[in-house]
């Protein structure tokens, strides 16, 4: 029946993207986190390393002539006391090595000005950085370039960069996770008027035909006035289909009662009795296109009330009753008794009043129909596994005719008139209700057994 | 007994009070719902038969309104809708039955006993030709002390000699008020009842004689 094919859900897709977004802005928080950070760790070495350079740079002095360096300790420990990180170090005096790892080494001469300038590069199998420092020395009143080179090893700082990344992701995590949470909720949030009417919507009853209300957003309110109107349009509808069906009715049985009062007048005047029988002929023709025009409204209506089905509490036995009731005049004229045997007096289900009474009654026309005079017919209303109803006649039986065909229009037992629908209205509403009408045949004269099964 | 009819179709109405008439009832015809307020404000009707669609107004409303009053008179609605729509309706709204239209008079007249007869207090119900009483809502006969109760159509059978006795009624007439258009029945059908009848009878001072070529006639025996 469904012709939307569902694809994914708004709220689902709406957290999604939401989530990425979050995902997206989690990332970059965290890189940011991470640059900023290091880069202030770096810094943070590369201003130890300048003055440590520049203390050793101070500590130089001539003396006859020659440069000498007083290595200050104070250069050497405010490295140290980073980490475990070792510590090279290399003073140039015109390009010869006066102290330290002459082989650490020296940038190029020609690039270094007055400042400082750092460098990373590899030294002893371990990545280090390194300062150059240049410092002009006056000896003999000639002035010389000392350069003085610091390098360090990165392991405090990959140690504190580790520590930043960890933290970032930390940070990176909890906000994404915060954000995904706030994105499933931001998405309910916006979803819940939909949600709303979907719920007031779907829960309504077939019968409902009242116009969804209460407040609607902005982007929602096409939607809700289509399906009022829609409703509106259903409501008219529907009422004029069941105006129709009474109206047709009417029109056809008025003209078809004074014809056929007329004819009985006439049919009580008359002597002969092959007008008598003409006549007779034609009372009957009219009986059975009133009877059948009746049946098909019937039919019309049963099928009308199957598609809105208007569920109440039923008694059973009580409609049984009342039914019998209402045709035991009918079956009074046949000196027809009916017997009605309840096994309980209170069978309460679930169904349609109206297009169960007109079941039993088609049931019951029937069998009073196919009954001969002074007989009798029993009617049963008990509980086994399912609710049956059952109605046995002594009337001829179904013989000849394939059940399956008792529940198509026009198939009738020969000469007996009616257009055969009883039995096709019975069967559609034993159906409308999830049961189903039985008919246990009969060998001739015995009488067959028509029972309405539902569910309990 | 006085029987009310609504009903704008006037060939209808006349046929049904014809009907009644030789049935023995009184018939007053009203065309619309004010002329039927007229006639009972006047009288007092034992059974109303009450169309349900009228030139000046719905049956229905009039129906609510007679039951508002207290009016205990039962009603009978003739309609010609659709009876899957209507049933409930009518009969939450106070009507005792109804009929579709067209029906056939002895449904109609089956149904008017049937409500008459779950009627209690009514008026008296019975006819008496000699020592033999007929009690027609109850259906049953009464010859000194006993009483026979009558299956419908004996009933409707000796009800037909009780109205006029020492009249010649033909088999066909008596077939005709009898059985309904739709029943194949034989000239003889009509001797079965006529014998179960007499068999009722045997005690009691009135029989039903054949007169030969003609038909039957209830008599009184000197």
């Amino acid at each position: 029946m469904t012709l939307i094919i569902q694809t994914g859900s708004i709220q689902r897709r709406l957290a999604l993207q939401l989530s990425i977004v979050a995902g997206i802005l989690s990332f970059t928080l965290f890189m940011l986190i991470q640059v900023v950070a290091e880069r202030a760790a770096m810094d943070t070495q590369d201003n130890i390393l300048k003055a440590s350079a520049a203390s050793i740079a101070d500590a130089l002095y001539t003396e006859n002539g020659i440069v000498r360096l007083e290595l200050p300790y104070s250069a050497l420990s405010m490295l140290g006391t980073i980490s475990q990180d070792r510590v090279f170090y290399r003073v140039l005096f015109k390009g010869e090595t006066l102290t330290g790892y002459d082989d650490l080494p020296l940038q190029n001469e020609n690039s270094l000005t007055n400042k400082s300038k750092f460098s990373t590069f590899r030294y002893k199998g371990e990545e280090v950085r390194s300062i150059s420092l240049k410092r002009s020395i006056g000896v003999n009143g000639a002035f010389s370039d000392a350069v003085i080179i610091v390098a360090q090893t990165r392991l405090g700082l990959n140690l504190i960069s580790q520590k930043i990344t960890r933290t970032a992701t930390a940070i990176g995590v909890v906000f994404f996770l915060f954000g995904t949470g706030l994105s499933v909720w931001a998405a309910n949030i916006a979803l819940t008027p939909l949600n709303r009417i979907a719920i007031a919507v779907s829960r309504r009853g077939p019968k409902d035909l009242r116009p969804v209300t209460g407040t609607s957003p902005l982007e929602l309110k096409p939607l809700v006035d289509a399906l009022n109107s829609f409703i509106l349009r259903l409501k008219s509808s529907l009422l004029r289909s069941e105006d129709f069906i009474s109206e047709a009715a009417h029109r056809v049985r008025t003209p078809l009662a004074t014809v056929r009062t007329q004819a009985e007048v006439i049919h009580r005047s008359l002597n002969k009795s092959k007008n008598k029988t003409a006549l007779r002929e034609m009372i009957r023709a009219i009986d059975e296109s009133s009877r059948s025009a009746g049946q098909l409204l019937d039919h019309a209506m049963v099928n009308f009330r199957a598609d809105q089905f208007e569920v109440n509490t039923v008694n059973l036995p009580d409609l049984v009753r009342d039914v019998c009731e209402r045709l035991s005049p009918l079956a009074g004229l046949k000196d027809i008794v009916i017997n009605i045997q309840s096994q309980e007096s209170d069978m309460s289900f679930q169904g349609d009043t109206i297009l169960l009474q007109n079941a039993l009654r088609n049931i019951l026309d029937n069998a009073i129909k196919y009954s001969p005079d002074d007989s009798e017919i029993s009617v049963n209303c008990f509980r086994n596994e399912k609710f049956v109803i059952s109605f046995q006649d002594s009337g001829r039986g179904f013989s000849g005719i394939d059940h399956t065909d008792r529940f198509t229009r026009g198939t009738n037992v020969s000469d007996v008139i009616g257009s055969g629908l009883g039995l096709t209205i019975a069967n559609e509403v034993a159906i409308a209700h999830g049961g189903s009408l039985l008919i246990n045949d009969s060998k001739k004269g015995v009488g067959s057994c028509v029972s309405l099964v539902l569910p309990i | 007994m006085r029987y009310l009819l609504v009903e704008d179709n006037i060939q209808l109405a006349k046929a049904v009070s014809d009907r009644f008439g030789l049935e023995g009832h009184a018939v007053d015809h009203a065309v619309s719902l004010s002329e039927a307020k007229e006639f009972m404000a006047l009288t007092t009707y034992q059974l109303i038969l009450l169309d349900i669609m009228l030139p000046d107004g719905d049956g229905r409303s009039f129906l609510r309104l007679h039951r508002v009053n207290k009016n205990k008179t039962p009603v009978i609605i003739l309609t010609a809708r659709s009876e899957v729509s209507d049933r409930i309706n009518l009969l939450d709204l106070g009507a005792d039955d109804y009929i579709t239209k067209p029906f056939d008079f002895r449904e109609l007249e089956a149904r008017c006993r049937a409500v008459l007869r779950r009627q209690d207090g009514l008026a008296d119900n019975t006819l008496q030709i000699a020592g033999t009483i007929l009690d027609t809502l109850e259906g049953s006969l009464k010859i000194g002390d006993k009483v026979e109760r009558l299956r419908n159509r004996e009933l409707r059978l000796i009800e037909i000699f009780f109205s006029s006795p020492n009249k010649i009624f033909s088999k066909n007439h008596l077939m005709d008020r009898l059985f309904s258009f739709s029943e194949e029945v034989s000239e003889n059908a009509i001797e079965v009842y006529v014998g179960r009848l007499r068999k009722k009878l045997e005690k009691s001072d009135v029989r039903i004689e054949t007169i030969r070529g003609l038909g039957y006639r209830f008599v009184v025996e000197k």
